[in-house]
């Protein structure tokens, strides 16, 4: 059972109160992007092995989106973070550094 | 004027704890900066409480306020007195980016009392409900099995709970099968 703490009123929500919202940190390309910018932001997901960032929704709770950052094959969770935020804090990349030295994310490590 | 009545009109059941529809209530959610002087002050004005801490709920002399997220409360109140509340609030945020509106009609409200109460929730909601863990006072926005619904603790032992008036009779039968007799656990 997943159990992330939603930064936002403090639970400790297990896996059955929150919604999985897909990929972390996607930039969005709308009108005026080429088709390939387009497609890329709609269809083009990580789906890594290890280290990963996600949004998710407190949605049985206080109703509001977070990030968190887990791993995949462990299930060890390094952090949740607000969502008005455009990349992981610093101290959770700190954390995830000392669990898996040189790791890298899209454009974070 | 038609004749306003709760969902289940104050149905009630008996099992190893009790569970009852309390009938109208008065609920308001306000909607706006909580950090602010201004949400404070109207909460004070409306209600007499102040506004809680997270997942905590406050009493005042008119209305009891529940912490809903960081940017909403719930304000629990006599059901002819809503509107009132609504008007008071909106009065003293005038200018500022904040909403209140009158949700009674769209609720439903639950008390479970009894030695056993803290069971009759732990069986349902993803919730720790153990003395230490939820105390009076304290309130949470969660699920009752398949759908929303927020509780809070008394200082008498005994819970209220809300939940969309839509769902009123499934959060009924699921507390009814939850507190019926020989379902006891025993361990909270
Ligand atoms: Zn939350």
């Amino acid at each position: 059972m997943l159990t992330l703490q939603c930064p936002y009123c403090g639970v400790h929500a297990e896996e059955t109160e929150l919604h999985a919202e897909g990929e972390a940190h996607l930039k969005r390309f709308g009108p005026g992007s080429s088709d390939d910018e387009f497609e890329t932001y709609l269809f083009m997901r990580e789906n890594p092995k290890g280290v990963h960032f996600e949004r998710w929704r407190h949605a049985s709770g206080c109703g509001k989106f977070f990030h968190a950052a887990r791993s995949t094959t462990t299930l060890e969770v390094f952090g949740t973070y607000s969502a008005q935020t455009l990349e992981p804090p610093q101290d959770i990349k700190d954390k995830i550094s000392a669990k898996y030295p040189g790791w890298s994310w899209r454009d974070f490590s | 004027m038609s004749n306003a009545v709760s969902a289940l009109n104050a149905a009630s059941f008996e099992g190893f704890a009790k569970v009852s529809e309390t009938g109208l209530r008065g609920m308001v959610t306000l909607r706006g900066d909580l950090s602010g002087k201004g949400v404070k002050q109207a909460v004070k004005a409306a209600t007499g409480a102040d506004v809680p801490d997270a997942r905590r709920v406050t009493r005042g002399t008119s209305g009891d306020v529940a912490w809903m997220s960081p940017d909403e409360l719930l304000i629990i109140c006599d059901y002819q007195a809503a509107n009132d509340v609504v008007a008071a609030l909106t009065g003293k945020l005038s200018g500022e980016h904040a909403l209140a509106v009158n949700v009674s009609d769209a609720r439903a409200v639950f008390r479970i009392e009894g030695n056993a109460a803290r069971e009759v929730l732990a069986k349902v909601a993803p919730v720790d409900l153990s003395a230490d863990a939820f105390q009076a006072g304290d309130f949470r926005r969660s699920r009752i099995a398949q759908v929303a619904a927020a509780f809070w603790l008394n200082d008498d032992g005994s819970f209220e709970l809300v939940c969309f008036r839509s769902v009123a009779q499934y959060v009924f039968d699921v507390l009814k099968v939850s507190a019926e007799n020989g379902g006891e656990v025993g361990f909270l």
